[in-house]
């Protein structure tokens, strides 16, 4: 290329780059607004994605790396091991391994603490078709006294400690030579099978573990079916329980997987909204600036040239918005991939770089498709036509809502301001449409709260009053007696009702890991636990559980479990479900009485106080205090209460995203209104001459967006609403939770009417600048703007 | 028999720019308008006619001296008493008429009222009237845009009478007129100025001048050249 031809190009560039800096530099306000719902768009796009890409990426590759268990199936014991690798070859089954055998047990260890009962099974060798443990630290066990622990429960300075299991005959001791990590948690400790034979106490049968894997496992239909398919030649009775790989999946990717549908709106919201305000940043910026098209071409811009200026006025904020989302995005994934580290036990996850790229090519994909419909008008527009338009100003709209304004009974200037949107009525839409989804957000972050909130108190249960804590539980199987602290209460005035808890722990057949068993003693019908289905339990050998109990064991309220580990069998019928995320929801809650041959020294550790109406708790609590005294305990106001991480991270999360998303609203206004007031700086100035004050100017302005801030809130109030409504449930499912009425509908009239008015202060806060703009606005300069 | 000075300007200065060292726009003036004067500022572009219309409106304010009109100084005047200083004492008219074409032409007329706050009865009332009496009622229910020059000028004036105020200033009313729409003008502000009504007046147009005031002040470069006044008086 000659210098010649060089210089001509590089002169073309320099004018275009100086008209897009120009232009950029004239309309700042249009430029931050791009770049700020951008920036959003981007940052909840990144985190979604990230979040999406880390809640399946480590589980997936382990799953596939070890050859994980679709479904492990644990038999009663009866069943032959012949009947029981016959099941290997059942149709579907592309794998098995087993059976190996199984025991239950309650481990001390040297710390001489007790902990829950585990269900120990003998393994050979880690390696084999189906679920090959990785070891992460030690040895696999090879002889009699040693025995290896799941790495997800224990990190590496287990290895070398002593493991007693008291209940057996002598308290066998055996030491951890290592620890190894299985796909779906098949076991919480595996030794030798003859080591399972001399834990296994003289007569009592084992139960059997079978691991299978499928052809198809994809869903939770497939594995059913894959589940009939290798039980269907035994008896009824031989299942004790099973577990599906996608139950032990969903736990897995619950913590993280929990942010994505609200994420997902969030970044959805952004995305709409950064196209729309993009879209209507250019068409306004177009429609506002013939005359200057009209002299860019009178001096010799091409057609192209002009299309390629306005794009670039829109691009340019639109990448510094892409830039800056894409480091708050990663910023704000850090604390909560460092979440999924933990639960995954995986190093250095981080952003995706396929996340950023499809966000990036995504948000600039739609952007500049938006901003090119905008900027092909410029192009197109004739030199002449746009000299000559862009000297007048439309007129005329609106003038039957002026008529009818000025009848109404208010100031003038009200009356002025009121009649404004319809005079503008596309740039009305747009303003209402950045309100709208101001709205939705703010609508949808104080349902998130409130459910958050009831999904707390569903947790905490701590609907009590007064509550006894007892510091120092007596070890199970002990013979140390904590006072009974029952005839106290019941003596004390004021006392309305009281129960009392107890916390042990036992095996459901084909679970892996202890389920936690809180027992009452009296009724805890009004403790604050949230119903999901069917009641509270009535009587002993009654039990409610929560949500993820049924979806780990596969069961229905109206069903019959057997909990073990403890002296004997106990048996209960499940009545209820309730709302409870506190220990992966492996709970059972059931009366005292339930528990009362299998662990007769299960004595509460906490009551539970109601006080009659009218009853002042702390008085209460102090008077009981001086009886207490003598038993050595102390009651405090209130229920049991903690605090949630999570909950304190997705209320900050969404917080800051409605505040980007209403600040993008709010800037949305700005822009419109600014450009409005610019528009009708000569009538402005006629108002000013006529003895309009700034404040009679100020009130006009703001008046002229009343309309459309309550209109937008008044849809995005049902829109937010119904985002809840589809957004919670979709939470729930990511959290293995089935949400009830209770944490759904927590939207009141009042509240509604309230949300339905941020709409306006949205648009009102946007306002108030272009409105102090053109109070100050100087009536001489005003009046010669042509 | 001694009259009351209507507008009092008192060694006047205003430069265009009065932030930096800009042009004088108006040096060193000193003028006296009197109640049931018309007066006529006259001079070529640049001689500070317009600014000196804008002071006395309270629309700009003197970088030195004294602007008084009805009493009321209106050099120190901030924002919001300015504009209810031009509500209770100033009509404006301008030659490219700044009406309003979104409302119709009685909302324009009844706007200073409105404004003022008066009631909605009485100021549609006294809307009527100026119309009737400018020969323009029955536009009343029209839209600015639909009228001729001549019509829509007159309307601004009816809107510049709305609160009766003791001084009507007109800035080229006839600059944007056909001759027969001129001459209509010109023949109002004579009988408005026959009823007593103050008048200051800033045109280019000498026989406009000399058609409807009863004193011509020429400018040039920012200062009085010529008042016929003074000479008259001389």
């Amino acid at each position: 290329m000659s210098a010649g031809r060089r210089g001509v190009l590089r002169g073309r560039a320099g004018a275009l780059s100086r008209v897009v800096r120009s232009g950029v530099r004239r309309r700042r306000v249009q430029t931050a607004v791009i770049a700020l719902a951008t920036l959003m768009a981007v940052a909840s796009s990144v985190l979604a994605g990230s979040l999406l890409a880390a809640s399946s990426g480590p589980f997936d590759a382990a799953f596939a790396r070890q050859d994980g268990a679709h479904l492990s199936v644990q038999y009663a014991p009866g069943t032959s091991d012949t009947e029981l690798r016959a099941t290997g070859e059942a149709a579907g089954v592309s794998a098995a391994a087993g059976p190996f055998r199984t025991t239950t047990l309650t481990p001390r260890f040297s710390d001489d603490l007790p902990a829950p009962p585990m269900t120990v099974v003998g393994r050979a060798e880690p390696g084999g078709t189906v679920d090959r443990l990785a070891l992460t630290a030690g040895r696999w066990a090879t002889g009699p006294g040693e025995i290896v622990l799941p790495a997800g429960d224990w990190n590496s300075s287990v290895v070398g400690r002593q493991v007693t299991f008291p209940d057996l005959p002598d308290s066998p001791a055996l030491e951890v030579v290592g620890t190894a990590r299985s796909a779906t948690g098949t076991a919480e400790a595996w030794v030798t099978p003859a080591q399972l034979t001399a834990l296994t106490p003289h007569g009592q049968p084992n139960g059997r573990q079978m691991l299978y894997r499928f052809a198809a496992a994809n869903t939770a239909d497939q594995v059913a079916a894959g589940r009939r398919a290798v039980t269907a030649q035994l008896p009824a009775k031989a299942v004790a329980g099973s577990q599906s790989w996608l139950t032990v999946k969903k736990r897995a990717e619950r913590d993280t997987a929990l942010y994505v549908p609200f994420l997902m709106a969030f970044g959805v919201l952004g995305l709409v909204m950064s196209v729309l305000i993009v879209g209507n940043v250019v068409a306004t910026t177009v429609g506002s600036g013939i005359r200057r098209i009209g002299i860019l071409k009178a001096i010799g811009f091409t057609p192209a040239q002009v299309v390629r200026a306005y794009l670039g006025q829109a691009l340019l904020p639109t990448l510094m918005g892409t830039a800056l989302g894409v480091v708050t995005g990663h910023l704000l994934a850090v604390p909560i991939l460092s979440d999924a580290e933990d639960a995954y036990g995986a190093d250095g996850l981080g952003v995706e770089p396929w996340v950023d790229a499809a966000v990036v090519a995504g948000v600039l994909g739609l952007v500049t498709a938006t901003a090119c419909a905008g900027a092909w008008r410029a192009g197109r527009l004739r030199t002449v036509d746009a000299l000559a338009t862009g000297r007048g100003q439309r007129a005329g709209r609106g003038r039957r809502a002026a008529r009818l304004a000025a009848r109404l009974p208010v100031p003038r200037p009200v009356a002025l301001g009121l009649t404004r949107p319809f005079a503008r009525p596309a740039r009305t839409l747009a303003m209402g449409t950045a309100i709208v989804f101001g709205a939705i957000a703010v609508t949808f972050t104080v349902g998130l709260g409130s459910s958050l909130g009831e999904v707390m108190a569903a947790r905490d249960h701590d609907a009590a009053d007064v509550t006894i804590g007892v510091l120092h539980p007596p070890v199970p199987g002990s013979e140390t007696r904590q006072a009974d602290p029952s005839e106290v209460i019941e003596e004390q005035p004021g006392t309305r009702a009281h129960f009392g808890t107890a916390t042990t722990s036992a095996t459901v057949a084909g679970v892996s890991g202890s389920t936690r068993v809180t027992a009452f003693t009296g009724d805890a019908s009004w403790a604050g636990y949230a119903m999901v289905a069917g009641r509270w339990l009535h009587k002993p050998g009654e039990a409610v559980v929560p949500t993820g109990f049924l979806t780990a064991t596969g069961r229905q309220v109206g069903d019959v479990i057997t909990l073990e580990g403890r002296r004997a069998p106990v048996t209960v019928r499940i009545v209820g479900e309730i709302l409870d995320p506190r220990h992966d929801g492996m709970q059972v809650l059931t009366d005292a009485a339930t528990f009362k041959s299998a662990e007769p020294g299960l004595a509460p550790t906490a009551h539970h106080i109601a006080v009659t109406s009218g009853t002042d708790a702390s008085s209460y609590t102090d008077a009981l205090n001086k009886e207490l005294r003598p038993l050595g305990l102390t009651a405090d106001v209130g229920g049991s209460e903690g605090g949630s991480e999570m909950v304190v991270t997705l209320n900050s999360l969404s917080t800051l995203l409605t505040l980007m998303l209403v600040a993008v609203a709010a800037l949305g206004v700005l822009s419109g209104v600014l450009l409005d007031t610019r528009e009708r700086v000569r009538e402005l100035g006629i108002h000013k001459a006529l003895g309009m004050t700034p404040r009679q100017t100020t009130s006009m302005v703001l008046t002229s967006v009343v309309v459309t801030g309550l209109a937008g809130g008044a849809l995005g109030v049902p829109l937010g609403v119904a985002l809840h409504g589809w957004v919670l449930p979709a939470m729930g499912d990511s959290a293995g939770l089935r949400l009830p009425d209770t944490v759904l509908a927590v939207y009141q009239a009042p509240e509604l009417v309230l949300l339905c008015l941020g709409g306006l202060v949205i648009a009102v806060l946007g306002a108030l600048l272009p409105a102090r703009w053109a109070a100050r606005m100087r009536t001489a300069a005003a009046l010669r703007t042509e | 028999m001694p009259t009351t000075p209507v507008v009092e300007l008192r060694d006047v200065s205003r430069r265009h720019d009065a932030a930096s060292e800009g042009l004088p726009a108006l040096q060193d003036t000193s003028l006296t308008v009197q109640a049931g004067e018309a007066v006529a500022i006259l001079g070529p572009s640049g001689s500070g006619k317009s600014t000196l219309l804008n002071l006395i409106a309270g629309l700009d304010r003197p970088d030195a001296g004294t602007v008084t009109v009805d009493g009321v100084r209106v050099d120190g005047l901030g924002e919001a008493a300015a504009a209810r200083f031009r509500r209770a004492k100033i009509g404006m008219v301008f030659q490219f008429f700044h009406l309003l074409d979104d409302l119709t032409v009685v909302d324009n007329v009844v706007l200073p009222a409105q404004l003022a706050g008066m009631a909605r009865g009485s100021a549609h009332r006294r809307a009527a009237e100026l119309l009737e009496s400018l020969g323009i009622d029955r536009h009343a229910r029209a839209h600015p845009g639909r009228l001729s020059g001549g019509e829509q000028q007159r309307v601004a004036v009816a809107r510049a009478l709305m609160n009766r105020p003791p001084l009507l200033l007109a800035d080229e009313p006839t600059g944007a007129l056909d001759s027969a729409s001129g001459e209509d003008v010109s023949e109002l502000l004579r009988a408005l100025h026959a009823d007593g009504q103050t008048v200051v007046l800033v045109t280019h147009d000498v026989a406009l001048a000399q058609a409807c005031t009863t004193r011509t002040i020429h400018l040039a470069d920012g200062r009085i050249a010529a008042d016929s006044c003074a000479e008259a008086v001389r």
